[in-house]
């Protein structure tokens, strides 16, 4: 442990071993601050995301004067501090009204930062159904061109995945898949719609699928962005070696699942080669034969004679 | 007769199909499924008509069809039975997210590392509590009441060659905190070797009992620490003075070199004048856009403030307009 400052119980150290930069990376945490001025809309739109994103997330219970497109280096502490790599911040004021800037930083600076306007938002509560269990992995569904053609929509898409996605899982529970985010981007806004998965019978072993909306609907306008560099981007990006599984040469899997694997031999002498001994085979042996054969003709000649 | 049995088939038939729906989906651009991440992007064009007729059912059944694309690839995947779960493994992600923190580099072994590298030393775990041959008990093997915790001893002997008015106490406590003070001073000097930073060394520490070379060790050093570096001192009669252990930072005199000082000043004055600049693209073009920003919210904010209320805040050169070239003010 390289630290110069010792931790002065396990729970700090644990906490500050956790914080350090590992190969597979923990479950991002999220946090939610919110500005000067808020509205009740705001308010409502950060806890409500919150109790999406518990239990990896960290809600700030004071107001705080914070400009993120000016001054980006209060966030950067934040951050820095609780060991979370996204954040939201919501603010209202006449200019910009209900207001949320959502974000990523790598390195506890700064990758990429969106304003998004709350236009019309429909609370949890107005859903009156039964709602979820906390902290379960969601579906998300993207629709619209605009994800893939305009540059800050494909950027803003990157981030909500990697806002909402959750914990990394190998196995899934089949029954657990029980919630559903969609975003749609049509007519200039990003539509924000969270769903529950009621599974219908179908005549197959794979279920038919109902939805039925439970959480907050915002509809959600770009405002202003602050877009990492591409290196910078790129740089995030780099997975470690020691994650990548590594390639076995020469051996390959064909459709039956049976492994073929490739023997690269040596040339050889097809002359020398070491085959099974059989005595009968034996060159001395033959000529042996032969005398003895020449040899009982002479005895035979000498007694007939 | 098999003619209405046929109809009787067809019908039982067509009841439980309409029983079951369907689970396919007809999509003009094949939907994007990475069942790692849980994500299904569509890029079919939205029809916007069709949207702002009916927004919610629109997006509803789009959200619908898109699910069902992706549990229908989700339950092609390979289920075990995990603790009478069903489960499917889900692949790597194929959409790479950008991570969180940089890579973790090496980190540098310390000392001890190394030397076990070496030698092919395995770390073995020991068990936190020991059995005391004294009282019979496993106690802790450091640490609050362990075998040597010092709360402990009531009583301590004084050994024969010992100064009977010598505090046994003290001297226990103070030679725990000596051990401590190593220790920790080991961990800085390993933390300074890993990161290649010089640590001045410890030079004499101060000891009551002197060893000859310790004595001779503390006398050599004496007679160093001098502005001439031992040079003028007082020798004794068959001591050995080390020729080359000189080493004097040279300074250069104030005033009298004008020409060693002419080239410093032009050395200074081309780097200023020719020399490139360092330029952070990225950070300018960063710098730009955001400045760009500001700039842009500066004119939205004058162009209103012109327009509505009271100008009563302006000064008055604003207020009077441009007349001619009087004011100064845009």
């Amino acid at each position: 442990m390289h630290r110069i400052v010792k931790p002065k119980n396990k729970r700090s150290k644990r906490f500050l071993d956790a914080k350090e930069s590992q190969i597979i990376e923990n479950t991002k945490t999220a946090m939610f601050i919110r500005g000067s001025q808020t509205s009740d809309v705001v308010n409502n739109a950060l806890k409500e995301i919150y109790i999406m994103k518990k239990p990896n997330a960290v809600m700030f219970t004071k107001k705080n004067n914070i400009r993120p497109f000016e001054d980006f280096t209060s966030l950067e502490f934040f951050s820095n501090k609780n060991d979370t790599s996204l954040f939201v911040f919501g603010s209202h004021n006449k200019k910009r009204p209900h207001n949320l800037v959502m974000g990523h930083l790598y390195d506890y600076h700064l990758l990429d930062m969106f304003e998004l306007g709350i236009e019309s938002f429909q609370s949890m509560n107005s859903f009156k159904n039964t709602k979820l269990t906390v902290g379960s992995k969601p579906c998300l569904v993207f629709a619209g061109e605009l994800f893939n053609s305009d540059h800050s929509y494909k950027r803003l898409k990157y981030f909500l995945i990697n806002f909402f996605r959750g914990p990394m899982v190998q196995n899934v529970r089949l029954a657990g898949l029980e919630h559903v985010l969609s975003f749609t981007a049509v007519d200039g806004k990003v539509v924000l719609k969270s769903y529950k998965t009621l599974l219908k019978k179908s005549g197959t072993k794979t279920p038919r699928v109902e939805l039925e909306e439970i959480g907050p609907s915002m509809d959600l306008v770009m405002r202003r962005t602050h877009l990492a560099t591409t290196d910078l981007y790129k740089r995030s990006l780099k997975v470690p070696k020691t994650a990548k599984p590594k390639k076995r040469k020469n051996i390959s899997i064909d459709a039956f699942k049976t492994t073929h694997g490739r023997v690269h031999m040596e040339k050889q002498d097809l002359g020398n080669l070491q085959t099974r001994k059989m005595k009968a085979l034996k060159r001395v042996r033959e000529e042996k034969k032969q005398k003895e054969a020449a040899a009982k003709k002479q005895r035979t000649a000498a007694a007939n004679v | 007769m098999a003619a209405s049995t046929n109809e009787l088939v067809q019908d039982v038939l067509e009841s439980v199909k309409k029983q079951f729906k369907s689970i396919t989906v007809e999509k003009d651009i094949e939907v994007d499924v990475d069942c790692g991440n849980l994500l299904v992007c569509d890029q079919n064009p939205i029809d916007i008509k069709l949207y702002r007729s009916n927004r919610n059912e629109f997006i509803s059944s789009l959200a619908r069809d898109n699910t069902q694309l992706l549990f229908n690839q989700i339950w092609k995947l390979p289920i075990h039975k995990v603790d009478d779960v069903v489960v499917a493994e889900i692949p790597d992600p194929q959409i790479r997210i950008p991570r969180e923190k940089p890579v973790p580099k090496a980190k540098k072994l310390t000392k001890w590392q190394e030397y076990a590298e070496l030698k092919g030393i395995q770390k073995r775990k020991r068990s936190r509590l020991v059995f005391d041959e004294e009282t019979k008990e496993w106690v802790p093997r450091f640490g609050y009441k362990s075998k040597n915790d010092l709360k402990k001893d009531w009583l301590l002997e004084v050994p024969d060659n010992a100064d009977p008015f010598e505090d046994q106490f003290a001297k226990k406590k103070g030679e725990k905190k000596e051990r401590v003070a190593k220790n920790e001073l080991q961990r800085l000097r390993n933390i300074a070797r890993a990161q290649k930073s010089k640590v001045p060394g410890i030079g004499l520490i101060p000891k009551l009992q002197q060893s000859q070379d310790e004595v001779n060790q503390a006398f050599h050093l004496a007679k160093k620490s001098t502005a001439s570096i031992g040079r003028f001192e007082e020798k004794l009669p068959k001591e050995i003075v080390e020729k080359n252990s000189r080493k004097k930072r040279k300074f250069e005199p104030t005033f009298g070199q004008l020409d060693k000082e002419k080239d410093r000043e032009k050395k200074i004055l081309n780097h200023i004048l020719l020399g490139k600049p360092k330029l952070d693209i990225a950070k300018a073009v960063n710098k730009e856009m955001r400045d760009g920003e500001v700039v842009e919210d500066e004119r939205e904010s004058r162009r209103r403030q012109k327009g509505r209320g009271s100008k009563k805040a302006l000064p008055k050169s604003v207020r009077r307009g441009n007349r001619g070239n009087k004011s100064s003010y845009r």
